[in-house]
């Protein structure tokens, strides 16, 4: 059976999600999706123990042999996003049951699960697939049940954001498909690995630059890169708390693998930063997300909002790691990618519970609910403190390594090192209005309002604990995160 | 268009082979153009053709909203049951020469199973965009 594991990824929750669409029974179709998403982080544990004592996994769809048939080929680097996303997954899934009985309409919620796992099985899906058109047709799955659930938001304006992000989203993976239909013409093939060994052949066509252009524009649309962020604040604002929550963590996530994939290890290392400048063009762009962003953030009234701006910057930070060119920037990247999904799983989804208790995530509405909900605002003190890159918190080892990334390089780079110590006092004073409404204001609300059932508490601190854990014990993931980057950086990994 | 004795006489005797046409395209699929998502959509037409001549209500009668909804997921779960049966089969994941001990039918037979998961899903989705967008301003459909 474990030479199955690969697909098993996949179709678990591919095959759980058209049967929550027909149960009746919205707390059944709970119970599956949680079934669901628990056996996928047992299965992508399996696999990054696989690929970790073994070396790469291939596996063969249809039993036809790569490169012409779809091939799923794990290495160390999807083996480590697989554990990302389908840890968010699994953390999310019991979590949304009372929330979304909460938040959405009863005979909608059987739907709402069959969306949530479609959307999963297309992140994993992107990210364990070998085949560059099966990424298009796993991203077209993730987007499309995306938009539905952000759509299922309380507030009407969430049907706006949904088609907002859905224009969006279709300009981006159109770009991608554009992008993929021109390296099929210049190589005649789609199968990544192979791909890897064509295109040094044909580097110099103008056709394959054209390609890299349309799929870096197409993937930074996905992963909402400055200037490309627009649909974010108001798709995370005015989504379901529980898919705010998975969104934040496991979408944009995939989408930087997808660019670390297509970029480093497809057209290699080599042709993105000495031939294609990569990181002279993500560099600029990176440090104004961070400082710009940040600002934003700082003036929002809605938290959600307020933490949706912090994830356009936090995303700088990662693309910053990767503008390095650098193995310690990507073990940064790579690190950020995990740690992110940690820090942002966990506030948003303490921001779920105060939508359960008063409804509301407006800065004024919070006021003195530090003592109404003492576990709910302390989960996020602490989710806020990673935010910061306080010592102890996972944000404080994604910082580190960036830090040390830029002053690896010397020379200029130290500037960017103090710019990333500046940004983080900016997100100190973002994440100190909220702690500051919560804690130093008087509570006006209903005087019955108490803390958020432990159904919500239970998988939220899971995450803090994460935190806080993987913030002092940083050696098996810095470990997997710089080796993995160690494979990025040498091309295609075998 | 209740009362246009041509129309509804043609519309009756033309559904039955639209549905045959259907099925058609599908079995021959993997001969000739077409397969289960063209098939689909032909299959939803003969029920679009129907609803717009006797009305809305007489077609649910026959196809319940609920029907479509389930046809909609009970495709994707033929398609990959498909695979997950070549799996307990020993093969790998769609390795459709688990199907027969001679592979020109193994892949014969997986091919036209997957696609009536394909036909059973653009069906139900086809027929329940096409209620939803008929049913309109008459409250739920």
């Amino acid at each position: 059976m474990t030479a199955q594991l690969p697909i098993l990824q996949i179709i678990v929750p591919l095959l759980a999600a058209p049967i929550c669409a027909v149960l009746r029974h919205g707390r059944a179709a709970a119970w599956l999706a949680v079934l669901a998403s628990w056996s996928a982080l047992a299965i992508a544990l399996a696999l990054l123990g696989q690929v970790m004592a073994g070396g790469v996994v291939s596996y063969h769809i249809g039993d036809w042999v790569p490169p012409i048939g779809i091939e799923y080929r794990v290495d160390i680097v999807n083996a480590w996003v697989l554990v990302i996303v389908a840890s968010m997954g699994a953390v999310v899934a019991p979590y949304s049951v009372k929330s979304v009985e909460h938040e959405i309409a009863s005979r909608r919620i059987p739907l709402f699960y069959a969306a949530y796992l479609l959307c999963l099985s297309g992140l994993l899906g992107i990210t364990i697939t070998g085949d560059m058109f099966n990424v298009f047709v796993f991203l077209e799955i993730s987007s499309l049940s995306a938009y539905a659930l952000i759509s299922l938001g309380r507030p009407r304006r969430a049907l706006t954001a949904a088609y907002r992000y859905l224009i969006m989203g279709s300009v981006g993976a159109t770009f991608i498909v554009i992008g993929i239909g021109l390296l099929y013409v210049m190589t005649g093939s789609l199968n990544m690995a192979d791909l890897a060994e064509l295109l040094p052949g044909v580097w110099d066509s103008r056709t394959v630059k054209v390609a890299y252009g349309f799929l870096g524009v197409g993937v930074c649309l996905k992963l909402a890169l400055f200037p490309l962020h627009l649909w974010l604040p108001n798709a995370y604002a005015f989504a379901p708390s529980p898919v705010t929550a998975f969104m934040a963590s496991t979408a944009t996530k995939v989408a930087v693998y997808m660019l670390l994939r297509f970029f480093l290890s497809i057209f290699g290392a080599a042709f993105s930063f000495d031939v294609m400048a990569l990181d002279r063009v993500l560099l600029p762009l990176a440090l104004v997300a961070v400082v710009s962003m940040s600002l934003v953030a700082i003036f929002q009234v809605d938290v959600k909002r307020l933490l949706a701006y912090s994830s356009v910057a936090q995303i700088g930070y990662m693309i910053l790691g990767l503008s390095f060119a650098s193995v310690t920037g990507l073990t940064a990247t790579l690190l950020h990618l995990f740690n992110h999904a940690l820090m942002k799983g966990a506030l948003f989804m303490a921001l779920g519970c105060v939508v359960y208790r008063i409804g509301s995530v407006h800065i004024d509405a919070m006021a003195g609910l530090g003592k109404r909900m003492p576990w709910t605002m302390a989960a996020f003190v602490v989710g806020g403190l990673s935010l910061v890159g306080v010592p102890l918190t996972v944000g404080f080892i994604s910082k580190w390594y960036l830090i040390l990334g830029a002053l690896e390089k010397g020379g200029p780079w130290t500037a960017v090192a103090v710019l990333v110590l500046a940004t983080s006092v900016m997100a100190l004073v973002y994440v100190w209005r909220v702690v500051e409404a919560a804690y130093l204001r008087e509570f006006s609300g209903d005087e019955t309002t108490g803390e958020a059932p432990l159904s919500l508490l239970a998988p939220t601190w899971v995450l803090v604990a994460a935190n806080l854990y993987f913030g002092i014990d940083a050696v098996r993931t810095a470990g997997v995160a710089r080796q993995a980057a160690e494979v990025l950086m040498a091309g295609i990994g075998s | 268009m209740r009362e246009e004795i041509i129309v509804r006489v043609g519309a009756k005797i033309l559904t039955p082979f639209i549905i045959m046409f259907a099925l058609y395209v599908h079995f021959h699929g993997d001969y000739s153009p077409g397969g289960g998502f063209q098939a689909g959509v032909i299959l939803t037409a003969a029920f679009a053709l129907l609803a717009l001549v006797y009305g809305l209500a007489a077609v649910q009668r026959v196809l319940p909203p609920w029907f479509t909804r389930l046809c909609a997921a009970l495709g994707v779960v033929i398609y990959g049951g498909v695979g997950v049966v070549t799996m307990m089969l020993g093969h790998n994941y769609l390795g459709y020469n688990a199907l027969a001990p001679d592979p020109k039918y193994g892949q014969h037979y997986g091919i036209l199973l997957v696609e009536l998961g394909v036909l059973v899903t653009v069906f139900g989705v086809m027929a329940s965009v096409f209620y939803l967008f008929a049913g309109r301003g008459r409250g739920e459909s």
